[in-house]
């Protein structure tokens, strides 16, 4: 048993700091990418990619007229009104630590509070050229070091699974985002990736979930798109995949449902999202459509994330 | 009173006292850089720890560390067993007459306090009149500030009865010196504190209310990550393993506080509350607070809730009550103060304003109902445009004034960017009053870290040091 708020604030940690890991790395691939030769086969705008993944679209664009490197670097790393920007995550985080602090282990409430203390140092300025790695690898390490120190220090009970449901429940709708924002590209089945921009996009996106290397790992065959698409979606030995992640929140939420002797409504729909890709096949989703699937995919995972906070979080 | 500033450690004569000469050998043999990176540590752990205390209203870091100095100041056993005698029985005293006030009010009958001065008082709640409270103890948790002026002269300055703050720090403090001087430490029998956390469960749970059955639900209500001392707040729930809430975690349904947790409502039984009477409860005091529970002050007098410390208890710490306590430990325990009180001027009483007035540039005059070093002056410092200008404030409402003589504050030798030098300090130990009353052996040691400077306060610049209590 905890208190309701703390548990929420618990969650929502967890949440901003996955989402600035998330942004983190789509960043850096944006950043990778447009350093390719630009293609005739691309609109050639990855930074307007960029922001419609990171679910900017309407902020953005009531701010910036054009989605230039800088204009994307600025609102999604640093702009105060940007509700989900990297600087305000791990503000929110840290504001949302400090509330909670004694649920918390020293360990994770350093690296939030350390964090917040270097944070001033980063600005437009100094993201400039080769400084824009070194602020997103720093902002990785952050959360790196969080989820690590979260998983080796913190007691396995309730406060611990809130905090690993808002990590999950944020990496899905990452993940599903991520993948999405290339769907229009997606090429017929068992077609591989042709040369050129095309094939940087495509690996830019196993990249932004460090997934490259696991990928070749898993399929040794080259990218191909369908494939990619079945290993972010339903490869359980893939951390980051949805079914990974739909495999852990039904865990966390099996848990506190033994802990406290009750399950709720979150039960059932994590239990529908978690079966539907363990049992559902690749094939059903690209004939559905995959843009579809992960559309309703991002819904469901929404509306698990309200039925948490219903059944727990408000008290 | 003595007009020479005693030092604790170099003592009247120069010699250095008994129980400071270890201390002085160490800091012979230990070069200033040491010092310095020591210092530097301490700073780091605190910001990592994220010990911060908030100034209002003067823009800046909203997280400031308040600055500790690494030299402890030691107290030896003979003169801790005086102190602590003497604010155990001020602080029964203290208690006795807030039961008092809010019950047979025989004081005020007596004439012995003006009633007046009680019942016209800003802290004063009619609220409570008649309210039955466990144990008959208001203030629970008291910080009586106090300040030394001679090898066997201790003066009360102030008495803290609401919700005292600081006692984090005292604790905070020691670990840090135990981590960086354990060689230091190690020479000396000092008397353990860390226990005052239990010592503080003990005593919440002693004051169960009537209506709570088997082991009282404990917790402590904060306004939240704003207020100046949370940090303290959230310190000391952890430490006792409860719960830290804050106002919208709690209601009340039919006189029963719940608190809202992840498997439903949970009842609560003793609250440690660090929100002001106030903002409690809206439905009996500000309708515009959000940080209290509206209905809070009916589960109160229901009997199905305790209160620490009480609602009212600001009664006996008001600066113009503070004049009457060593009456109050007459009139309630039949026996002579331990402690004595500083000598203090009423304002509202003609005679002592005309003498204020004129002496204005050698005494300190205090806001009654100001705290923490806000709305004071300091004659002797001020400018002539101070002067003036507080002058026509105390002339325009005497009433809202005290002054006080400017006490020749001990000093202790403290490490400054000049090296180790006297500076000013004050003592705030803290009582804890339940079933039975406490002193953990120590406190909070405020120091002026500006030479000369006779401001304490953590909200004026003022540091904090570890203080030593030593055993037989």
């Amino acid at each position: 048993m905890m208190l309701a708020r703390t548990a929420d604030n618990l969650y929502w940690i967890a949440r901003y700091v996955e989402r600035a890991e998330n942004l983190a790395r789509t960043l850096r691939v944006t950043d990778r990418l447009s350093l390719m030769p630009s293609g005739a086969d691309t609109d050639g705008n990855e930074w307007h990619s960029t922001v419609i993944v990171s679910g900017a679209e309407q902020g953005f664009y009531d701010k910036h007229e054009e989605a230039t490197p800088e204009n994307v670097i600025s609102y999604l790393a640093f702009d105060p009104e940007n509700p989900s920007s990297i600087r305000n995550c791990l503000e929110a985080a840290r504001r949302n630590a400090r509330a909670v602090r004694t649920a918390l282990t020293s360990e994770q409430w350093e690296c939030l509070n350390s964090a917040w203390l270097e944070l001033p140092r980063w600005n437009e300025t100094r993201v400039r050229g080769s400084g824009l790695h070194r602020f997103l690898d720093w902002v990785k390490d952050c959360s790196l070091l969080f989820t690590g120190g979260t998983v080796a220090t913190m007691l396995r009970r309730d406060s611990y699974y809130f905090t690993r449901l808002g990590t999950f429940i944020e990496r899905s709708d990452n993940t599903a985002r991520i993948l999405d924002v290339k769907y229009h590209v997606l090429l017929p089945e068992h077609a591989e990736v042709g040369g050129g921009i095309d094939y940087y996009q495509w690996a830019s996106i196993l990249r932004a979930v460090s997934g490259y290397r696991s990928y070749n790992a898993v399929y040794r065959e080259g990218l191909k798109p369908w494939l990619i698409a079945e290993f972010l979606v339903m490869r359980e030995e893939m951390p980051r995949s949805l079914i990974s992640c739909a495999a852990e929140i039904k865990d966390c939420l099996d848990r506190l449902g033994e802990e406290y002797g009750q399950r709720h409504e979150c039960h059932r729909i994590a239990g529908q999202i978690y079966s539907r890709l363990r049992f559902g096949k690749v094939e059903d989703i690209f004939r559905q459509g995959l843009h579809e699937f992960l559309s309703e995919h991002i819904e469901t995972n929404d509306r698990l994330g309200l039925e948490i906070s219903r059944s727990y979080l408000l008290g | 009173m003595a007009q020479a500033i005693f030092d604790e450690m170099g003592g009247p004569g120069g010699d250095v006292r008994q129980a400071y000469r270890k201390l002085q050998a160490w800091l012979e043999e230990t070069p200033l850089d040491i010092l310095t990176l020591r210092r530097e540590e301490a700073e780091t752990f605190f910001r990592r720890i994220g010990i911060t205390f908030a100034v209002y209203g003067e823009g800046g870091d909203p997280e400031r560390i308040i600055p500790f100095d690494i030299i402890p100041r030691i107290i030896e056993a003979a003169e801790w067993r005086f102190v602590s005698e003497g604010l155990i029985q001020r602080v029964r005293a203290l208690n006795a007459f807030i039961a008092d006030v809010y019950g047979e009010q025989e004081i005020l009958k007596a004439g012995v306090v003006p009633r007046d001065q009680v019942l016209l008082n800003d802290t004063y709640r009619y609220q409570m009149q008649g309210v039955a409270v466990p144990q008959n103890v208001y203030t629970h948790i008291a910080g009586i500030d106090m300040v030394r002026v001679g090898a066997d002269e201790f003066y009360v300055l102030e008495d803290n009865c609401r919700t005292p703050s600081g006692v984090s720090y005292m604790l905070e403090n020691r670990e840090i010196t135990m981590r960086l001087f354990p060689d230091l430490f190690s020479r000396y029998n000092v008397a353990p504190v860390d226990h005052y956390c239990d010592e503080l469960m003990r005593t919440l749970t002693s004051v169960a209310p009537r209506n709570c059955q088997g082991e009282p639900t404990v917790a402590v209500l904060t306004p939240g990550i704003y207020n100046s001392a949370y940090y303290e707040h959230s310190f000391l729930a952890d430490q006792m393993g409860v719960e830290l809430v804050e106002g919208p975690d709690l209601y009340v349904m039919d006189d029963v506080v719940y608190m809202r947790t992840t498997q439903g409502p949970k009842r609560v039984d003793v609250i440690y509350r660090r929100v002001d009477d106030d903002f409690l409860d809206p439905l009996t005091f500000r309708a515009d607070s959000v940080l209290g529970v509206a209905g809070l002050m009916n589960a109160y007098r229901a009997g199905n809730l305790n209160l620490t410390n009480a609602v009212g208890a600001g009664i006996a710490d008001d600066k113009a009550i503070y004049t009457y306590v060593p009456e109050m430990v007459e009139f309630y325990l039949g026996e002579k103060p331990i402690l004595k009180n500083v000598p203090t001027w009423r304002c509202g009483e003609k005679d002592d304003a005309a003498y204020v007035l004129e002496h204005l540039s050698e005494l300190v005059v205090k806001e009654v109902h100001g705290s923490g070093g806000y709305g004071m002056l300091v004659g002797p410092k001020a400018t002539k445009e101070e002067i003036e200008a507080f002058g026509a404030r105390v002339k325009a409402a005497p009433e809202k004034y005290i002054a006080q003589p400017t006490l020749a504050l001990s000093t202790c030798p403290t490490f400054v960017n000049e090296g180790v030098a006297p500076r000013h300090v004050d003592l705030r130990p803290f009582i804890l009053s339940g079933k039975d009353i406490k002193v953990v052996p120590g406190g909070l040691t405020r120091v002026a870290m500006r030479e000369g400077s006779l401001v304490v306060n953590s909200s004026q610049g003022g540091g904090t040091k570890d203080t030593w209590v030593l055993k037989d």
